[in-house]
């Protein structure tokens, strides 16, 4: 369907605004300060089960039998299920490796895979229950190590499997045998050999990071029920419902009609809710004791059993002229993805160099299986592992050649209409904008204070739209109700109404957003890749002007004037010009109190795969102080400069910002997954993964550019993955600015910290 | 399995309940009481998210036996405003966003509470401080942080 | 999987019976924050939990012959919060505000602290070195046994099979006497300690140490007194040739292992480093104390 708001979306510069760019307090703030608020795990249902599942404690093994028979006898217990409770599905398929992930069948694949699971009238008995049941394995060598995991004699995961995009120029895959390499994917522009001949400067390193996971505070939580006749219903705390509905449609082969998804308030997500865990498990479990199930993970099962980001190695050379021109750039990137494909690896070759304006490029990179929890999404997948490489050349190199940090990235920046390697042309951006408010702000511009390093970094984020279908209703009395079917990851609801408040002329607190069910709506794609304020912003700003329209029309027939002798500004109908008569303005209220006298209901609805989303950019600016005797790096100040397009509601872009880079903080300093010799997590806990605590950061400054995106009516770009892009780079550079080494590997944690500080002293 | 009886005051009001002694008081709060306001986040008292007021004292109810709870006065999320006026802080927290997704929200509150009743004038860093056993992965602290400050300001000059 | 019990009985004699009756693993709760974390994380599956806090005296702190009496289930936010108790032992004070967040103070308790044998347990180093004494009561009496030997290895202890302990004493501070502790954590605050260092000096009035007690925690299976390092401050002013001396002992004294908290190498390193600071800061206290 053709949607004239995705060619022409409206936007003006000089467009008054009266809310948009205020920040009034959100809707569903008052629950949420009161306890009223409904997560996950708050649904208490008549009947309701208590369900857990039993999870693997070998890293690799063949599932050789499962007993249940005891657990089954064991008075409470209502249901139990294991792999051979779901459909069939061929393994090395999409939905042959997402049912497996969920509940293992032929063999785990890493320590904390589900293996069974139990439904009972009390946690106590279900605890109990799974202790009765025998599971006999057959212990497989596992490989937790990626690198480890491409070599020709690593344990193979899947005897099946063979490298796409297998060359015979590329030693390290083979398409003839089994390899643990899921893909090989080449990406590149130019002649980078022949660039790099026309480089004065070139530096070349290796860099790998750890594995982190989303750490939201809320564990995954769900309440499944089925009907007699068959009718599911799931509520989880979920980015993607529709998502859901229409995997567990898949995985469990039953309609998608007869699924019903009603997300629950989302404690964090932050992309690690975008794929299910419990859920089908939950389901399966009250299909067949006919009563409601709720599971609720432990924060073990959390970090056990759910996915966290890809940890990385890469070698990244940059080539650049004596005046600060980059003449080529080159990289291969090895990422860890779990049992199973999914990690999103080629954002990274497409987004990592990507807002510099580069001719000459080549990247390789691998996707490798090894027996870890799958990742799952976290704020722009896969990309701030690699600028953290990126950017540390780029400092190198601005220093080499004795040009300004901004300067240098300045000079080979992106501008309106640049081209990237994977082949998009951009249209208007904000990067040279970004880094001109870096280079003015106050951070930039005070001195360093003595004994601290700076360090400053640069990213980007593609944006993302996609399909999106929400409805419109105004009640008689005038106030509006959206139904979304987007997720709300942190406020969004609040930033999607003002934008129809806005378009309709009337105050914000006379809208209402409403996160709907799957029955209610068309599909939804997931909430991720700073998409949905976007999304939204365009699909509501198209439902109010098809409902303008319609109350326009009815305003003309109360005149009983023509169609377009009716004009709506400052949220009142008016007649278009003094030859159609003179009568009082209709307020949006007015029209809708003759809701039922005119023609009925007022609504709209408006379905579409968004387009136009604009590319986000930012700069962060970060000091440091390390104690050089302990390792123990201090951030002492922090600033994130970033391109909102238009801040809809700037405390929560703000929020943004300054979540993004404290997230980014704890990735840089402390967090990662620690797996023993014997192949399991030795730190899933809260106490041993470290992330940040209050006392442990700063004030995060913030600086919000706006460089409008005209192809959205208020000009608005995501901002949700920008802000942990540059983080870890920022923080690597200043310190290697403080201690004279900038470290090559995450996270930056006092004992390797000490390490390289030993090192550089050694050399001395 | 043996329970016990307890009877305890929540926010006021007289409750009971029969508890399994490993139950904690969270599992009461939630599952017995269905104050859910008071959540969970680790349940080893490493996120502060049950956080609760037992008897005055500031603690996580996840750590406490719900058996221990006999004839123990608690306070939760669910006693903060009084009636439809919010607490200074609740106030805080909605005009200068001091929380995003709002799951560390309720426990914040709670443990902001037990500062300001402490200490009326905290510091930043005391604040930091006295709030680092309440993960948040939002915020990045700092709104959060700021909107306890304004709260404590407005109600010394109150 | 046998089904928990739970018992508060309201005399010591009344848990030691019940603990000495005991079939199955038995555990003493004050406040919970390791017991219940464990039982949480399927870390122990005890039949039994004697909660001792309804017992009189077990909670609160008490002045004993120029001293302090303090009971073992005293919460660190009490001790915190007693004035005269903070300002006679800062550095135990500086071991109790590192215990967990201050929501666990409310309920942790001093007992459990060091009951719990963690080799990191933040109150025990700073307990050594102020020379605490446990008051432990069991079935055969009483005995008065050092905080240095309750500890024997990771989560273990001296204690036998239906001992608690009731108390511990704290002795009178002499003039010129001050302590401090610190310890390593990659996170300022809801840490375990990597290492940790604790230092109990006297100084008379010309400034020369008299009485020095060290003690480590986390480098070792337990938290261990280092007498090598109180000697070496024992005669001098804790000058720059006495810290040296100070430093090379504690290092000397440690025995770490290599975990997911940190190296071996690290933690003998960083303990040297911490000795220096905590002798700074023991000697500013004891300074303004002559």
């Amino acid at each position: 369907m053709a949607h004239d708001i995705l060619e022409n979306s409206g936007f003006a510069a000089d467009r008054k605004l009266n809310i948009v760019g205020t920040s009034p307090i959100k809707h569903d703030g008052w629950d949420k300060v009161t306890g009223a608020a409904k997560f996950s795990s708050d649904l208490i249902l008549p009947g309701m089960l208590v369900g857990k599942i039993l999870r693997s404690p070998h890293p690799h093994a063949v599932i050789k039998s499962i007993d249940t028979s005891e657990a089954e006898k064991l008075a409470g217990v209502k249901a139990v299920v294991t792999g051979a409770d779901f459909p069939k599905i061929k393994e090395g398929t999409p939905y042959g490796d997402m049912t497996r992930m969920v509940m293992a069948q032929e063999k785990v694949y890493h320590e904390g895979h589900p293996v069974a699971a139990v439904a009972a009238t009390s946690e106590a008995v279900a605890k109990k229950a799974l202790k009765l049941i025998k599971v006999d394995y057959e212990v497989l060598p596992h490989v937790i190590d990626p690198v480890a995991a491409m070599q020709p004699d690593a344990p193979i995961l899947h005897s099946y499997m063979r490298t796409k995009g297998a060359t015979p120029n590329d030693p390290k895959v083979s398409a003839d045998r089994p390899s643990n390499i899921v893909e090989r994917y080449e990406l590149g522009v130019g002649d980078v050999d022949a660039a790099f001949k026309e480089a004065d400067v070139i530096v070349e390193r290796t860099f790998d990071t750890k594995p982190m996971h989303q750490g939201y505070i809320e564990p995954q939580s769900c309440v499944a029920t089925c009907s007699e006749e068959g009718e599911i219903e799931l509520w989880c705390c979920t980015q993607a419902p529709f998502v859901y509905r229409d995997r567990l449609s898949e995985i469990l082969k039953v309609d998608g009609s007869k699924i019903k998804v009603q997300q629950s308030e989302l404690g964090g997500g932050f992309g690690g809710k975008t794929a299910f865990y419990a859920e089908p498990v939950a389901i399966q479990l009250a299909r067949k004791a006919r009563r409601p199930v709720k599971i609720t993970f432990t924060r073990s099962e959390v970090f056990r059993g759910t996915g966290p980001v890809s940890g990385t190695q890469s070698r990244i050379k940059i080539g650049c002229k004596k005046d600060g021109t980059i003449t080529a750039a080159e990289a291969e990137l090895i990422f860890q993805t779990g049992p199973y494909s999914g990690s999103a690896f080629t954002n990274a070759p497409q987004a990592m160099f990507t807002r510099y304006d580069l001719k000459n490029v080549r990247t390789v990179s691998y996707e490798v299986v090894s027996n870890r929890p799958k990742v799952a999404s976290f704020r722009a997948p896969c990309v701030p592992q690699v600028v953290f490489g990126v950017e540390g050349i780029m400092s190198e190199l601005a220093n080499k050649i004795g040009m300004d940090q901004i300067d240098f990235r300045r000079k080979n920046a992106m501008a309106d209409g640049a081209k990237t390697i994977y082949a998009e042309t951009f249209g208007k951006i904000g990067f040279i904008e970004t880094l001109e408010a870096a280079k003015a702000c106050d951070h930039y511009l005070s001195p360093v204070p003595k004994g601290q390093g700076r360090g400053i970094s640069t990213g980007f984020w593609f944006n993302r739209g996609g399909e999106t279908s929400s409805t419109l209703n105004v009640a008689p009395d005038g106030s509006v109700t959206i139904t979304i079917g987007t997720a709300d990851v942190a406020g969004s609801r609040i930033s999607i109404s003002m934008m129809v408040a806005e378009e309709l002329g009337i105050p914000v607190d006379k809208v209402r957003a409403v996160l709907a069910d799957t029955h209610q709506l068309g599909f939804n794609r997931v909430t991720a890749g700073s998409r949905t304020t976007f999304s939204q912003g365009v699909v509501l700003v198209d439902c109010a002007r098809k409902v303008i329209k319609e109350m326009a029309g009815r305003a003309a027939r109360i005149w009983n004037v023509p169609e377009e002798g009716v004009e709506f500004s400052n949220g009142s109908f008016r007649p278009a010009g003094a030859n159609v008569g003179e009568f009082q303005p209709l307020t949006i209220a007015d029209i809708a109190k003759k809701t039922t006298s005119t023609e009925g209901a007022i609504a709209a609805r408006s379905d579409m795969n968004v387009t136009g989303a604009g590319p986000g950019f930012g700069c962060h600016i970060v000091d440091v102080a390390v104690d050089e005797e302990t390792g123990a790096v201090e951030i002492k100040r922090y600033t994130v400069v970033e391109d909102a397009g238009k801040a809809i509601h700037p405390l929560q872009v703000e929020g943004q910002f300054q979540g993004g880079a404290v997230q980014g903080i704890g990735w840089a300093l402390n967090e990662e997954y620690i797996f023993g010799e014997d192949g399991k997590m030795q730190n899933p806990g809260f106490l041993d993964y470290r992330m940040p605590v209050a006392s442990d950061v700063p004030n995060i400054d913030t600086v919000i550019v706006e460089v409008p995106n005209p192809r959205h009516p208020f000009g608005l770009r995501g901002v949700g993955e920008v802000p942990v892009v540059p983080t870890m780079a920022a923080i690597a550079n200043a310190i290697g600015n403080c201690i004279g080494v900038r470290p090559q590997s995450l996270p930056m944690s006092p004992p390797r910290m000490l390490q390289w500080i030993k090192e550089r002293d050694a050399a001395k | 399995m043996k329970k016990h009886h307890i009877t305890l005051n929540v926010n006021g009001d007289e409750y009971d309940a029969l508890v399994e002694p490993q139950q904690s008081l969270l599992d009461v709060l939630r599952d017995k009481l269905m104050l859910t306001g008071t959540k969970e986040g680790c349940a080893t008292g490493d996120c502060g998210a049950c956080s609760v007021i037992v008897d005055g004292v500031l603690q996580c109810a996840c750590l406490m036996l719900g058996v221990e709870a006999q004839g123990v006065h608690v306070e939760t999320i669910e006693g903060m405003a009084q009636g439809s006026d919010l607490h200074p802080l609740q106030k805080a927290f909605l005009e200068f966003n001091g929380l995003q997704c709002g799951i560390c929200t309720p426990g914040v509150l709670v443990a902001a509470k037990a500062l300001l009743e402490r200490n009326p004038d905290p510091t930043e860093t005391e604040v930091r401080y006295w709030l680092a056993g309440n993960l948040c992965r939002c915020t990045g602290y700092d709104k959060l942080i700021q909107s306890v400050l304004i709260a404590a300001k407005e109600m010394r000059g109150a | 999987m046998t089904d928990l019990r739970y018992e508060a009985p309201n005399s010591l004699n009344a848990a030691v019976a019940l603990l000495t009756e005991a079939k199955g693993l038995a555990r003493v709760m004050a406040g919970g924050t390791d017991v219940i974390v464990q039982m949480e994380m399927d870390q122990s599956e005890p039949e039994l939990i004697v909660d001792i806090k309804k017992i009189p005296k077990l909670r609160g702190i008490s002045a004993e012959n120029g001293g302090f009496r303090v009971g073992a289930a005293t919460t660190g936010m009490q001790l915190c919060d007693h004035k005269t108790f903070a300002a006679a032992w800062p550095g135990v004070i500086d071991g109790v505000k590192l215990i967990g967040s201050i929501q666990v103070k409310g309920r942790a308790s001093m007992g459990g602290n060091l009951c719990n044998a963690s080799p990191g347990a933040d109150s025990v180093p700073p307990m050594i070195a102020a020379g605490a004494i446990a008051r432990v009561v069991g079935p055969n009496g009483v005995r008065e046994v050092p905080v240095e030997r309750i500890p024997t290895a990771p989560g273990k202890t001296s204690l036998a099979k239906g001992e608690i302990i009731a108390s511990f004493f704290l002795p009178p501070r002499p003039k010129g006497s001050g302590d401090a502790y610190m310890r390593f954590t990659p996170r300022t605050e809801m840490d375990i300690a990597v290492t940790g260092v604790a230092i109990n000096l006297t100084l008379d009035a010309e400034g020369v140490c008299t009485a020095a007690r060290v003690a480590i925690g986390a480098v070792a299976p337990t938290a261990l007194l280092v007498k090598d390092a109180g000697d070496a401050l024992i005669g001098t002013k804790v000058d720059e040739a006495a810290i040296e001396k100070l430093v090379a002992a504690t290092r000397a004294a440690c025995k770490p292992i290599d975990d997911k908290r940190g190296t071996k190498a690290f933690r003998i390193e960083v303990t040297g480093v911490l000795a220096r600071r905590v002798a700074m800061a023991a000697l500013e206290r004891a300074r303004g104390n002559i």
